[in-house]
């Protein structure tokens, strides 16, 4: 091993030269940026890749999951343990979907539900961004609605079914309501406790960097919630489609149009197990869609360019 | 009291500062008249024990808080400053990060990318401009937050007005290799910039090396002790600054001992 006697003085690191006025030696500024590159080099966190395995593992393994639970389905139904009206195969249910979409009844079904559930979302998300924001920055507000947003999350929005028939008959009000009532406040309580969770550093910052109250919203406290927010409004789509179709369970009538709700209620009333779980299976797939095509992609950029690699 | 100097002869100016928090009998007195003077384009290093306050002088002087009595000028109108964390925004690159403050400043979008630039090229950091924070290595991050501190700094006041850095131990959170070079690359800044620096510190050896004046303040309530001249000490002086600097500080927290 190398060694090296050190006279007094020269071995305290860097001082001196680089002082007021004196000017720097030309070696030692070479040194010092070389230094500096390196330890840039060698402190990067390594960016992670190994996309290609991941999106194997996203793609293929919840095929297999499906394709295990119908092999399952296949094997309980052919062992006759409950009758057909119970427990029907799976290619009847099938035949069921293949029959709506051949004859395009399956596009009205689901223009009817999911543009209701669309519209529904939407005005929840123009009603609930402020009152969130509001919440979230007025105390006196917060102590007094608080209780109420997340008492109101907790509590069914089927249970508003009746009320909102009453209120405005059989009508798309009565449904917009239900669903409102169901998706306004997850939506509002997710963007509070974006905001909650804001680190208090960063407003600090805003301010001497020279932001004032709505600067400081739109260039700091917005983009800072938008986590918190994202996960809310995916919370309310799913609140929104879950209040959707209980509303048009319940609530049929011709004047309503037919949507999924009301295709699973004729299921229901002609006692044909095949065309029930045909409807379940168009109800899920339309949550599963929207989630995966819209909220899944959305939540990921948001979360990848802020470093919150755990979501998948 | 924080009012704009017309003349500048002084970058910042502390006149019998109090701060008190809390009010009654449960009243803690952080500060109890500091009396300071920083000159443009000087370098003075605030140390002390933790519980000195000199975090809060620095927050007074950056206008984060007000004092309860006494005055405070400045010669700018906005100070530039650093904490203890980089304090990034996470959803923003480097790049945009330095530029923040130039947007919040209405500046012109080309003079915007001109200044962003310059000032990631001034602490060596030219070619991450489009990376995330979380991309970023500690260092790097504190160099980030530096040059977006300059740009606050530089253009908050049109570069008319003599600027001001605000540091709260910076590098404190480093690693001691990352610490050493980011405590060259500084000097390096602060001569390129002719900015005055006033840094909070706990570090002797740091302050020593980097100040021109270290100021050390007592602790409960936060009062000035003693000042020492450091500018340009080398070798067996500079380690003897240090160990007298050292002695009298171990004195003032041995005083909290009763």
């Amino acid at each position: 091993m190398p060694r090296e006697v050190l006279d007094d003085g020269a071995a305290a690191p860097g001082h001196g030269p680089e002082r007021n006025g004196v000017a720097e030696h030309p070696q030692q500024v070479a040194d010092s940026s070389a230094v500096e590159a390196g330890l840039d080099a060698l402190d990067t966190p390594p960016s992670g890749s190994g996309g290609r395995r991941n999106l194997v593992r996203a793609v293929v393994s919840p095929i297999v999951a499906i394709i295990l639970t119908v092999i399952l389905w296949q094997v309980l139904w052919s062992l006759a343990l409950w009758p057909e009206f119970q427990l029907p195969a799976p290619q009847d249910v099938w035949a069921q979907i293949w029959k709506v979409v051949r004859n395009g009844d399956v596009w009205e079904f689901l223009w009817v539900s999911v543009h209701r559930a669309v519209i529904g979302f939407l005005i929840s998300v123009a009603v609930a961004t402020p009152l969130g924001l509001v919440l979230a920055k007025v105390p006196l507000i917060r102590a007094a609605f608080g209780p109420l947003i997340s008492g109101l999350q907790s509590l069914p929005s089927v249970a508003w079914v009746p009320a909102a028939v009453l209120w405005f008959g059989l009508t798309d009000g009565a449904i917009y309501t239900v669903v409102l009532l169901g998706a306004v406040p997850s939506i509002a309580s997710g963007l509070v406790s974006g905001i909650d969770q804001i680190p208090p550093i960063l407003p600090r910052v805003g301010k001497v960097l020279g932001a004032g109250r709505l600067d400081s919203a739109r260039y700091i406290l917005l983009p800072a919630a938008l986590p918190g927010y994202l996960a809310g409004l995916k919370q309310g789509w799913a609140f929104s489609w879950r209040s959707l179709m209980a509303a048009e369970l319940i609530a049929t009538s011709p004047q309503l149009g037919f949507g999924l709700g009301q295709y699973l209620h004729n299921g229901m009333q002609l006692s044909d197990m095949s065309m029930v779980l045909a409807g379940i299976f168009l109800i899920f797939l339309v949550g599963v869609g929207i989630e995966l095509a819209v909220f899944r992609p959305l939540e990921r950029t948001v979360l990848r360019a802020r470093g919150l690699t755990g979501a998948v | 009291m924080t009012a704009t100097l017309e003349a500048t002869e002084t970058a910042v100016r502390l006149d019998g500062v109090r701060k008190t928090f809390g009010s009654g009998t449960r009243a803690v007195t952080a500060l109890d008249g500091i009396d300071l003077r920083v000159a443009p384009g000087e370098f003075v290093c605030l140390l002390g024990a933790s519980g000195c306050g000199k975090t809060t002088v620095l927050n007074l002087i950056a206008g984060l808080d007000a004092p309860t009595s006494g005055e405070i000028e400045l010669s700018t109108t906005r100070p530039a400053v650093m904490f203890q964390e980089a304090a990034l925004m996470p959803w923003l690159t480097a790049a945009r990060n330095v530029e923040l403050p130039l947007r919040l400043a209405r500046v012109g979008k080309s003079q915007r990318e001109a200044r962003t630039r310059e000032l990631l090229d001034l602490v060596r950091l030219g070619d991450v401009g489009n990376k995330r924070p979380h991309e970023l290595s500690g260092g790097m991050r504190q160099r980030v937050a530096l040059a977006r501190a300059l740009a606050s700094a530089l253009d908050g006041n049109r570069g008319e007005a003599a600027s001001l850095l605000l540091m709260d131990e910076p590098f404190s959170a480093l690693d001691a290799i990352t610490r050493d070079v980011l405590q060259g690359e500084l000097l390096r800044v602060w001569q390129a910039t002719g900015t005055a620096v006033v840094f909070v510190t706990h570090d002797v050896r740091e302050a020593v090396r980097l100040g021109q004046r270290v100021v050390l303040l007592s602790s409960k309530p936060g009062r000035v002790v003693q000042e020492w001249d450091v500018d340009g000490l080398t070798g067996s002086d500079e380690l003897d600054a240090v160990d007298r600097i050292n002695a009298r500080l171990r004195e003032v927290i041995s005083s909290h001992a009763a």
